[in-house]
C-alpha cells in the first residue's frame, strides 16, 4: 500500500531511486560484452537464446553457451558479494508468483525469439525493425502489467 | 580457427562475465527498480532507459566496425539475424514476455546472474523460466514432429 506522494515528496523519491551514471556505466559495459561476443565468437549475445539452447543439444552448441552462463553466474557471485544491495528484491511476490512470473517470460521469449537484451540491446544496435517492435511491445505489456498490480493486485503477486 | 577452442570458450565466459556486472551496475538485478522503469503511470524511474541507452550507444557503433570484418577473430563466420518480418509469434512472445517481466521484475540475464545470490525468488525465476523454455519446446516440436517444415535444417 502506497500513500499518495504529493509533488515535492514525489520528487524527492524519484532523485533518491534515479541512478543515471550507474546505470550509463552499466550499459556500457553490456555494450561492450555484446561486442565482444561478436566481434570473437560471432555471436548474438541475446540471453534467453543463448540460455534455451542448452535444451535442444546441437554437436557444439553447448560449451560456449554453458561457458557464457558461467561467467554470468560467476559475475553474479562476485558482484552479490561484494554489493548485496544491488541484489535485494523488495517486491514483495511470493516464491510461486514469481515462478509463474519466470514460466511466462520462458515461454514468451522462445516465440518471440528474444528478450531485452537479444531484442532491446543487440536487435536495436542493428537497426532491426523486429527487434524494434518487440521492444516496444515488451515495455509496453510490462508497463500495463505494473499498473494493473500496483492499481488493483495490491502491489505484488 | 576452431569453434570450441579453450579461446573461443574463454572468450564466451569473458563476455557473460562482463555482461553479469553490467547488469549489476546498471540495477538491472533489482526487481523494484525494473518495476520502477516499468511504472510510467506512477513513480516512474527512468534510470533504465540509461542501461538501454548505454548499451545501445556503444554497439551501435561496434557493432558496424565489427561486421566490416568477413569473419569473427574465433570462428569462421558471423552468425547474425537477418530476418525482417513482423509476426504474430514475434509481436505475442514480445507481449507475453512483458506480462513477465512487469509480474516480478526479472527478464532473463538478470534473473541468471542473480542465482550468483543465491536468494530464493532467483531461483524461482530462473526454475519457471526453464519450465517456459521446456514448455515452449512442448508445444512447438509437437508441431514440427507433426510434419511442418523444420525451420532448424542442418547446415
Amino acid at each position: 500500500m502506497k500513500a499518495p506522494l504529493g509533488g515535492g515528496q514525489k520528487a524527492a523519491r524519484l532523485m533518491e531511486n534515479f541512478t543515471p551514471i550507474a546505470s550509463t556505466i552499466g550499459g556500457i559495459l553490456i555494450g561492450l560484452s555484446a561486442s565482444l561476443l561478436l566481434l570473437m565468437n560471432g555471436r548474438i549475445a541475446g540471453i534467453s537464446g543463448i540460455a534455451s539452447g542448452i535444451l535442444n543439444p546441437k554437436p557444439g552448441e553447448i560449451a560456449w553457451r554453458m561457458a557464457f552462463l558461467g561467467g554470468l553466474v560467476g559475475g553474479g557471485v562476485v558482484m552479490a558479494a561484494a554489493f548485496p544491495a544491488l541484489f535485494v528484491n523488495s517486491l514483495g511476490n511470493s516464491l510461486a508468483g514469481t515462478a509463474a512470473a519466470g514460466l511466462v517470460v520462458g515461454f514468451g521469449v522462445r516465440l518471440g525469439s528474444g528478450c531485452t537484451s537479444g531484442h532491446g540491446v543487440c536487435g536495436l544496435s542493428r537497426m532491426s525493425a523486429r527487434s524494434l517492435a518487440a521492444t516496444l511491445t515488451f515495455i509496453a505489456t510490462g508497463a500495463v502489467t505494473v499498473f494493473v498490480i500496483r492499481n488493483f493486485l495490491g502491489g505484488h503477486l | 580457427v576452431k569453434e570450441n577452442s579453450p579461446l573461443y570458450l574463454a572468450s564466451a565466459f569473458v563476455s557473460g562475465l562482463l555482461f553479469s556486472v553490467g547488469l549489476a551496475v546498471g540495477g538491472m538485478t533489482q526487481p523494484s527498480k525494473v518495476a520502477g522503469f516499468l511504472d510510467f503511470f506512477g513513480d516512474w524511474d527512468p534510470s533504465l532507459t540509461f542501461v538501454m541507452g548505454g548499451a545501445v550507444a556503444v554497439h551501435v557503433v561496434l557493432f558496424r566496425v565489427i561486421m566490416k570484418r568477413s569473419s569473427p577473430l574465433l570462428a569462421l563466420k558471423f552468425q547474425v539475424p537477418t530476418r525482417n518480418d513482423l509476426t504474430p509469434q514475434l509481436l505475442g512472445g514480445a507481449a507475453l514476455f512483458g506480462i513477465g517481466w512487469g509480474m516480478a521484475g526479472f527478464c532473463p540475464g538478470p534473473a541468471i546472474v542473480s542465482l550468483g545470490s543465491f536468494t530464493a525468488s532467483s531461483f524461482a525465476i530462473v526454475v519457471g523460466m526453464y519450465t517456459g523454455f521446456v514448455l515452449y519446446n512442448l508445444v512447438f516440436d509437437a508441431q514440427r514432429t507433426a510434419g511442418l517444415p523444420n525451420r532448424a535444417a542442418p547446415k
